[in-house]
C-alpha cells in the first residue's frame, strides 16, 4: 500500500471494515451500503471518502451514480481479514484435536 | 498444513470443512456435549465459555456465553431443527452482540473418511448483507487476537 498510515487508521473503523467486507461481494452504489448499515446517505459518503482517500476503494461514474468497488489493496486487505478469520477458528479446531486424542481412550466404554 | 478450509458460495453461503484423526462419533459427540465444548470452542487465547447449554435433541435449546475474563464478552443462542446421531446436525444460532444477528441457518456433516472424520459445516445467511457483516464480526475477533499478539510482541 501506498500510505500505510491511511490505510490502517481507514482500517480502525468498524463501519468502514464492514463496508470493505460488503464490497468484497461486489460492487455497490452509496444507497445500497447505506441500506444495511441503518446510516444516512452522506455519513456512508464520509466513509467512502476515507476510504477512497486511503486507496482501498476505487468508485466510476454512471450518470449520476458512483458505484464503489475494492481496489486491488482493499482486496488484499479483506484477504488478510479473512486469513485472521480462518486463523480464530483454526486454533479452536486444533483444540479440538487435542480433545478427541483425550477422548479416544473412552471409545468404547459404554461396551459392555 | 492447514487442514481448514473456509469458502463462501453463492451470495449466502459459508462453507467450512476440518477433518479429524478421530471417529464421527467422538467429533459429533464434541459438538454436542457441553464438557467437551467448552473445552475447544473459545475463539481467542483467554476467553473460556463459563455456561454452555446444549440440548441435542429436535427444538432443544443451545446458549453459550463466552468471556475474556476482564469484563467482556457476548454470548450465541440458538435451536436444533435436525439431528442424525453421529452424521448430521442441523441447527439455527443467532450472535447476540448485544442485539441478535439474523438467524444463521447451519448444517453440520460428519463422515467416515479412511480412519477419521470429514466435517463439512455450510452455513446460510438470509441475505449477502448479513453475511458480510456476520464475516466482518468475525474479522473483528480475529484481528483482536492478532492485535493482542502484536502487542505482546512490541
Amino acid at each position: 500500500m501506498q500510505n500505510l498510515d491511511t490505510a490502517f487508521s481507514a482500517l480502525a473503523d468498524p463501519t468502514r471494515r464492514a463496508i470493505l467486507a460488503r464490497l468484497a461481494l461486489g460492487e455497490a452504489t452509496v444507497m445500497e451500503l447505506a441500506n444495511p448499515f441503518e446510516m444516512t446517505q452522506p455519513a456512508v459518503s464520509r466513509h467512502l471518502k476515507v476510504l477512497e482517500g486511503a486507496g482501498l476503494i476505487v468508485r466510476r461514474v454512471e450518470g449520476t451514480k458512483r458505484p464503489c468497488r475494492l481496489a486491488p489493496n482493499g482486496i488484499a486487505a479483506v484477504d488478510q481479514w479473512l486469513a485472521m478469520l480462518r486463523e480464530a477458528l483454526a486454533q479452536n479446531y486444533n483444540r479440538l484435536d487435542e480433545v478427541l486424542a483425550a477422548m479416544q481412550p473412552e471409545t468404547g466404554k459404554d461396551m459392555p | 498444513m492447514s487442514k481448514m478450509t473456509l469458502t463462501i458460495e453463492g451470495d449466502t453461503h459459508v462453507v467450512i470443512t476440518r477433518r479429524f484423526a478421530a471417529s464421527p462419533e467422538a467429533v459429533y459427540r464434541a459438538h454436542t456435549e457441553p464438557s467437551l465444548i467448552q473445552k475447544w470452542l473459545l475463539g481467542p487465547d483467554g476467553w473460556t465459555m463459563p455456561v454452555c447449554v446444549n440440548e441435542a435433541r429436535p427444538g432443544g435449546t443451545i446458549r453459550y456465553e463466552w468471556t475474556d475474563g476482564k469484563g467482556g464478552g457476548f454470548h450465541l443462542t440458538g435451536e436444533y431443527l435436525e439431528l442424525v446421531p453421529f452424521g448430521r446436525i442441523v441447527h439455527l444460532e443467532r450472535m447476540h452482540l448485544p442485539d441478535p444477528t439474523p438467524d444463521n441457518r447451519v448444517e453440520t456433516r460428519f463422515e467416515q473418511e479412511a480412519a477419521g472424520t470429514l466435517m463439512t459445516m455450510r452455513m446460510t445467511l438470509p441475505n449477502a448483507e448479513t453475511r458480510a457483516a456476520m464475516l466482518a464480526t468475525g474479522m473483528e475477533h480475529g484481528m483482536e487476537a492478532s492485535y493482542v499478539r502484536l502487542e505482546s510482541m512490541i
